[in-house]
């Protein structure tokens, strides 16, 4: 035995278990592991007593040791003689073990399958409702606005204006471009397989105008604006300050979600308008340095291919998903929870919902196209 | 060079300290020494310096002039991982808790032991258990931060705090948002951890009612002149206070 290490050592002596506690206890050093119940068992001493006079420097390892010693000897019904240890260790295990600024934690939930199933369920039926509500509210909120009794702060909707906007322009402009790129490239190759290749107009005109100006234009969007309205929305719950307008009767659908949801609905459309003649642009380039079309052909070729009814689809497409994706950004954000790590949890689920939401509505809106 | 003081032994001694955020200076020349085992309260009205002084204290600003030395040892001027390790024996305590919400409270406490020692899982589950004994919380080890009361999560985080029996502990403010008797039961927690660990501690505060319970030392910064302008017991500097500042502070402007 060295004084730098710690040192245990129990003997039994008529019935009581003296145990002897030596060297430095350093934090740094480790707890002993001490099999008390098997010692119990074998030794079965009727109580316990500690010998420090060897004990040279403790901190709270030892105080952790005893602890757990003491908790075994409690369990098993071995009365513990603490006079043996120093003072202070003494007051610590009082404190550690002190029933008065104890309170215990109850109503712990259970960890049942069953229970947690439940607690999901209810969980979920919860965000429904306040989901339904927030609709309702939002609504109502419309129309005040169309009755000219709304609250809206027009400041807000500028700025949201000038964030969805022009600020969205250069990443809509890179993603539209190579959109169109891609669908050309296509048509140039698979239609060429079967000399069909003249239709990549037909192609770039009919998916961009129709289908994907609107969808990658809400794909960014939902990743641009959508998370960036969660996000906001939900610092504002973590620092109260949508409690700070609900305790001064200011409705949060007028103040929050109306300058948002209306901002986005006009930015939408027109967002979708240039990322359709950027697309077709970026189409109207390959077909040019591929095949032997002049742009004046391929145009010709494109605008007798679609009709305004195509082009027309894919602009309610972009407005609807605008209203989707402020709606589901706004959401999120107010359901966001009060601390700091749900902010980030409301920023991925307005994304993820608002990605679903925009592509399942695009298949409802080529569904409902279909039977008109 | 650290110029020898031979005079003292202090635990933390700051000299000629000068803060500044850019060219605005918000504290100039504060030395004062704390000795070990004392309770020393960093005092004054709100927009002194307070916290700003003690987040130089553990190196999360840098003094634009002057050192912070511990144990002899210049803080200021030691390398980053001398620092670190000087760091591992400080604890403390944020204003708000700052415990990390995606953590238990277990997790919380375990984190600087996982970090720091070579301690096992085993071991460091029952130090982790002490540790939130010793504040109170025992059976609290699976909630985490967001489930708990304020003022348990102020306790959780003494509980982070001394995690690894630190030498010095800083607390910021800890009675910010607690009620009078939660304020009084961490005064009390705070005494007693000094005295049965031996704990120097540091502590950033106006409220008066904790300065005269736990504090040996009182160091007073004055708005005004932008520097330490009383030293001493709080009951002395309430009863001789050296200047009017300080008489409406410890008197609550009677």
């Amino acid at each position: 035995m060295t004084d730098a290490s710690n040192h245990v050592e129990t003997r039994l002596q008529n019935e009581v278990l003296i145990v002897t506690l030596a060297g430095r206890w350093m934090l740094a050093d480790g707890v002993p592991a001490y099999d008390w119940r098997r010692l119990f068992e074998e030794e079965q001493p009727a109580s316990i007593r500690f010998e420090t006079r060897e004990l040279k420097h403790w901190d709270s390892s030892l105080v952790a040791f005893v602890l757990r010693l003491v908790n075994w000897a409690e369990k098993q019904g071995i009365s513990v003689d603490p006079d043996g240890l120093p003072d202070n260790i003494l007051n610590l295990l009082e404190l550690a073990t002190s029933v008065s600024n104890l309170s215990r934690a109850d109503g712990e939930p259970s960890d049942s399958p069953v229970a947690r199933l439940g607690n999901q369920a209810i969980a979920r039926a919860t965000t429904a409702n306040e989901a339904l509500s927030f609709l309702g509210d939002t609504v109502i909120s419309v129309g005040r606005l169309l009755t000219g009794r709304s609250r809206m702060r027009w400041r807000e909707f500028w700025t949201v204006i000038q964030d969805a906007g022009p600020s969205a322009l250069p990443i809509v402009t890179l993603i539209s471009f190579l959109v169109g790129l891609i669908l050309a490239f296509l048509g140039t190759t698979v239609l060429a397989q079967f000399g069909a290749g003249i239709y990549t107009a037909h192609l770039v005109g009919f998916g961009m105008l129709r289908e994907l100006g609107a969808m990658m234009t809400a794909i960014i969007m939902v990743g641009r604006t959508g998370a960036s309205f969660a996000a906001s929305i939900g610092t504002m719950r973590v620092g109260e300050e949508l409690d700070a307008f609900q305790t001064l009767g200011v409705p949060i659908s007028d103040y929050i979600v109306l300058p948002r949801l209306l901002a986005l609905t006009l930015m939408m459309p027109l967002l979708t308008l240039y990322a359709d003649v950027i697309g077709i642009g970026g189409g109207m380039l390959v077909s040019v340095t591929m095949q032997d079309v002049t742009p004046r052909l391929f145009l010709n070729t494109l605008i007798n291919a679609v009709h305004l009814n195509d082009f027309v689809i894919g602009i309610v497409k972009g407005t609807v998903f605008g209203v989707l994706i402020a709606i589901t950004g706004c959401l999120r954000g107010i359901q966001c929870g009060s601390n700091s790590e749900a902010v980030g949890k409301a920023t991925t689920s307005a994304v993820v919902t608002g990605t679903t939401l925009v592509i399942l509505s695009n298949a409802i809106i080529d569904w409902l196209a279909t039977l008109g | 060079m650290v110029e020898p003081v031979a005079h003292i032994d202090a635990t933390i001694e700051v000299r000629h300290l000068t803060m500044a955020y850019g060219s605005t200076v918000i504290m100039r020349d504060v030395s004062f020494d704390v000795l070990e085992g004392e309770i020393a309260v960093i005092m004054g009205p709100s927009g002194s310096g307070k916290s700003t002084l003690m987040k130089h204290l553990v190196g999360l600003y840098e003094p634009t002039e002057g050192q912070v030395v511990y144990n002899g040892e210049s803080f200021t001027e030691a390398g980053p991982a001398r620092r670190n390790e000087l760091l591992r024996s400080f604890g403390v305590l944020y204003q708000n808790g700052a415990l990390w919400g995606s953590m238990t409270l277990a997790e919380n406490v375990a984190f600087p032991l996982e970090e720091y020692t070579k301690l096992s899982k085993g071991e460091i589950a029952e130090v982790v258990q002490l540790k939130l004994a010793l504040v109170g919380l025992r059976g609290f080890e699976t909630y985490f931060p967001s489930e708990i009361s304020g003022g348990m999560r102020k306790r959780a985080a003494l509980a982070r705090a001394i995690a690894m029996d630190p030498k010095i502990l800083f607390f910021d403010e800890p009675s910010a948002g607690l009620d009078p008797v939660s304020s009084r039961r961490l005064d009390d927690l705070i005494l007693r951890l000094r005295d049965y660990f031996g704990t120097t501690v540091v502590i950033v505060t106006h409220e008066l009612p904790s300065i005269f319970a736990v504090g040996d030392k009182a160091i007073y910064l004055d708005t005004e002149e932008r520097t330490v302008t009383a030293i001493g017991s709080p009951r002395a500097l309430q009863d001789h206070p050296p200047n009017e500042r300080v008489r409406l502070f410890m008197t609550r402007g009677g």
